[in-house]
């Protein structure tokens, strides 16, 4: 669509967000984004979404705001973050210092046939989360920023706000469980210890 | 004089540990909204639309939080593909809902949704507990929240639009 440099690799740049994970819990937006996160390494401390389009960021905001003293971050595609965008202003007028929100952004509808979604039309994603009071660097388009990307995840200074522009490619599916209630208590056990 | 309601569905609240609240609002809750808002230990987010509440409150609870949702009966026709979440999952999830169109309700449009909510909900998995009379909001909601977060179900409970009482609605609008 344009002259801009390539685009980058999104299973390469999920693994390089996650390589130093630390304490990082991570949530998931359904299709790609799940499976890259899975594909950079299970851990109990992911929790994927295979449905609930649009509830992504709203998910992980309830999570940060129930573990203020731990980084959230959700990790999703454009079509996601599109229908859920109102989530956005929920996010700045909650104002979570905690939370992350990161948007692979390929400009496509990829699970069902690579439609373009509004941003390949000239939204701007990174504008609305501006808006929104949201701190939402420029549009991220190489490995050098993915890297500030992945030391800022853990800074609980935010709101964070990051589009990442990824390439179109369309990788194996790399599956994680789909048993909704062990990844629950998976999750809880790993956050909470034994908690009821 | 016995409390309001709304006041005993907020002690409700504290007494079963409730810490985040995720609202759209209506009038009938405004009270309600008022006491969690005000409340230093209980976290309040207003949405912009209802089933975001359910994303936010499964990840709430997640995290160890316990949350309800409170909304209007139209917002019941947000959520439908979002509560595939809490059965996938089996979240407990409660939500406190006041009714519309149902009970000398001035405005049309919000009758299809009245009509339509406990239907709704059953279908997907949502346990239906409808609140007539005052005096029974308080304990039916703790009994909603206690056998939501020990079994791990979802419920709703119904504040009829009879309970809460037309003339607000008139006054509000």
């Amino acid at each position: 669509m344009t002259d801009n440099p390539p685009l980058l690799d999104r299973r390469e740049t999920v693994a390089r967000l996650l390589r130093d994970r630390g304490d990082l819990l991570v949530v998931t937006g359904l299709g790609s984004a799940t499976y890259d996160v899975a594909a950079a390494g299970d851990d109990p401390r992911n929790f994927y979404l295979w449905g609930a389009m649009g509830g992504t960021a709203a998910l992980a905001l309830g999570l940060a705001l129930a573990q203020p003293n731990r980084p959230v971050v959700a990790i999703t595609g454009d079509g996601d973050m599109l229908m859920g965008m109102g989530t956005l202003a929920t996010i700045g007028a909650k104002q979570p210092a905690n939370l992350s929100v990161v948007v692979l952004d390929n400009e496509r509808y990829g699970e069902t046939g690579a439609q373009p979604t509004a941003i390949a039309h000239g939204v701007n994603l990174t504008g609305v989360a501006r808006a929104c009071g949201l701190d939402a660097p420029e549009d991220i388009r190489d490995m050098n920023a993915v890297g500030t990307l992945a030391e800022r995840l853990h800074r609980t200074d935010g709101p964070l706000f990051a589009n990442i522009k990824i390439d179109a490619r369309d990788y194996p599916r790399v599956l994680p469980a789909r048993d909704g209630p062990w990844l629950r208590s998976r999750f809880r056990e790993a956050v909470l210890g034994n908690a009821p | 004089m016995s409390k309001s309601w709304p006041d005993s569905l907020f002690d409700v609240l504290l007494r079963q540990k409730v810490r985040q609240i995720a609202y759209v609002p209506d009038a009938g809750h405004s009270r309600l909204i008022d006491l969690c808002t005000t409340n230093p230990d209980m976290e309040t987010t207003v949405l912009t639309t209802e089933e975001d509440g359910i994303a936010l409150l499964s990840g709430a609870w997640l995290g160890g939080d316990r949350g309800v949702l409170l909304m209007q009966s139209s917002g019941v026709g947000n959520c439908v593909n979002m509560l595939s979440l809490l059965e996938n999952c089996r979240m407990p999830f409660v939500s406190l809902i006041t009714m519309r169109g149902e009970w000398g309700e001035f405005n049309p449009w919000q009758a299809p949704m009245g009509l339509a909510t406990p239907d709704v909900l059953t279908r997907m998995n949502v346990q239906v507990h409808r609140v007539d009379e005052p005096d029974l909001a308080a304990s039916t909601l703790e009994a909603a929240i206690a056998q939501s977060y020990d079994g791990m179900l979802a419920s709703a409970v119904l504040l009829s639009q009879r309970l809460i009482g037309r003339k607000d609605f008139e006054a509000e609008d």
